[in-house]
């Protein structure tokens, strides 16, 4: 029996939020005595029974290496993988299904595009635009690329309230930028970016853009083919499925104009000594045996998200940011960084006189798992001129009774702490 | 007071909390208390980065003994910071390069010191020893 078989998950409308809880097994666990309060969803998500099973009957019913095998478990395997990657095209409205690329996740994603895209179309002057909020992993590659080939990196700067410079965004876009890479949702404001107006202005400019989606495919829905995108990543932990994949969507022209990322197995048409021709798309950029079992549960985690209903989770958790936000507004000395109009799902704050590790100590203590430090984010923090934030990010599972016990916690550690 | 006297002193103290709350209330006291180093001494010399919190670890020698006076910009690793002044300083550099630091786990604060809690206290427990090392060496 494959996984496609089980039992599916049942529809929930309207949001039955002690549903969904109930789905997510580790949200029952205590932790040093106190029954956890899981808010550190932007590092990664919680898995549902329905995932974990897929992942258990994977290894029970399917393993077998992929791609290759004429018998029947490769080939179950095989078609296991390619239902994900069909799976993968529909939820984000891709064209093609050949223009998944199924990576080990974000990071993986934009360095190949980094790299690929560089090498066929960046030379020295050239120029690459992000922006103050990226998280490391859309930086450094970024930077790592232009040093290599002589190009520069141009960062649009964002104002107090983390709302990108959208004025000097348009100053930078002239004929030497070759591409922009920006994130839809930042991972440490919460700040959801005017992506469709980058697009449109960078393509105006002639430059492709890669969004950065790993903060927002989990919270809102995405049609790539209507926001005319050229690249999207995003990783599986984060969007409540396995860890160790990711995806990768391009446009068909760009990915065929590129290079191979790496070589090996899977990625070759032909091989001899003397000369090698690579595999069509999507198989050019996957060389090497991928994380099967994590591939083929990442279609699971879909089927979870759609069965639930994006619309539906994205309605509940504005509900509940907007509920998080007045109640930790309460807090005296509370200090909010990102105060964009148009946010989802991360809150970043601190507690005027104490520091976010301190508060992170405590929090743990009473059983709250949220996110203290930089973020990756490292930039960013110096363009507040902090050491960094405590940062609470919400998932669909969570509850007013989650922020009420963070709200709580906060206030205890800063009775503590000063 | 030698460093094992010195250790079980404060795993001696520690039993006498009843909760976590009272535990790390004392660890905040003692990071408020903690004597810090002069503003015009902290350099980056002194610095030792962890991810999360910054710690200052300034060393002086006096008659074969080492002295250490520390910060940290959080106040629970400057109170951890200084549990350990407290059992090494104004030790000899031999007692503190060879020094089993058994307490931390006794007063159940382990997982502070684990490499990748990264909040610099590992590192500055290295760079003790390190001081004291270099002063044998001389």
């Amino acid at each position: 029996m494959l996984y496609t078989k089980q039992k599916k998950v049942k529809v929930l409308t309207p949001y039955d939020i002690a549903a969904v809880r109930a789905d997510f097994p580790l949200l029952r666990t205590t932790v040093n005595g106190k029954p956890l309060i899981y808010l550190d969803n932007g590092a990664t998500t919680q898995k549902p029974r329905f995932v974990i099973d897929a992942i258990q009957q994977y290894y029970t019913l399917q393993n077998s290496n992929i791609h290759r095998g004429v018998h029947h478990l490769s080939q179950l395997a095989t078609d296991a993988y390619e239902v994900t990657r069909n799976k993968l095209k529909d939820f984000i409205h891709a064209e093609h299904g050949h223009e998944i690329i199924l990576t080990a996740g974000t990071t993986h994603s934009i360095n190949l595009v980094s790299t690929c895209f560089g090498k066929a179309f960046v030379k020295e002057g050239d120029e690459v635009i992000i922006s103050a909020m990226e998280h490391h992993s859309n930086i450094v590659p970024w930077q790592m690329m232009c040093e290599e080939r002589g190009a520069k990196l141009k960062v649009v700067p964002i104002d107090d309230d983390g709302v990108l410079d959208m004025d000097a965004y348009a100053r930078l876009l002239n004929d030497r930028v070759k591409l922009v890479s920006m994130t839809y949702v930042s991972n440490t404001l919460g700040t959801i970016n005017p992506v469709q107006q980058i697009i449109q202005m960078a393509h105006e400019n002639g430059s492709p853009v890669l969004l950065d989606a790993a903060q927002a495919v989990q919270h809102m829905a995405i049609d790539v083919q209507a926001l005319d995108v050229d690249f999207l990543a995003f990783s599986g932990h984060k969007m409540y499925g396995p860890t160790g994949v990711g995806v990768l969507y391009g446009k068909e022209k760009w990915l065929n104009a590129m290079p191979p990322y790496q070589g090996g197995g899977d990625m070759i048409k032909d091989v001899t000594f003397e000369k090698t021709t690579y595999n069509d798309l999507p198989f050019k950029f996957e060389a090497g045996t991928p994380n099967i079992e994590a591939g083929i549960c990442l279609g699971a985690s879909i089927d979870y998200i759609n069965q639930i209903g994006l619309d539906h989770i994205a309605e509940y958790e504005a509900e509940l940011l907007h509920y998080a936000l007045e109640a930790l507004a309460e807090i005296e000395g509370i200090r909010f960084i990102g105060k964009a109009r148009e946010r989802s799902s991360v809150i970043s704050f601190l507690i005027e006189g104490t520091h976010p590790y301190d508060v992170g100590v405590i929090l743990d203590k009473l059983g709250i798992a949220v996110r203290t430090g930089h973020h990756c984010t490292q930039p960013l923090m110096d363009r507040f001129g902090i050491p960094g934030t405590v940062r609470a990010s919400i998932a669909m599972y969570n509850t007013q009774e989650d922020i009420d016990g963070l709200v709580a916690g906060v206030k205890r550690a800063a009775r503590m702490l000063l | 007071m030698t460093i094992n006297e010195i250790q079980d002193e404060l795993i001696a103290d520690f039993a006498f909390f009843e909760d976590w709350m009272e535990k790390y209330e004392y660890i905040i006291q003692l990071g408020k208390e903690l004597p810090l180093i002069e503003e015009s001494k902290k350099s980056d010399d002194l610095l030792i980065k962890g991810c999360q919190s910054r710690v200052w670890l300034l060393a002086e020698e006096k008659d074969g003994r080492i002295y250490f006076t520390a910060d940290s910009d959080a106040i629970i690793t400057k109170g951890l910071v200084s549990l350990m002044v407290k059992v090494l300083s104004g030790q000899l550099a031999e007692d503190i390069a060879t020094a089993d630091l058994y307490f931390i786990d006794k007063i159940g604060l382990k997982d502070h010191l684990s490499p990748t809690r990264a909040n610099g206290l590992l590192a500055m427990v290295k760079q003790m020893r390190l001081f004291a090392l270099a002063l044998q060496a001389k």
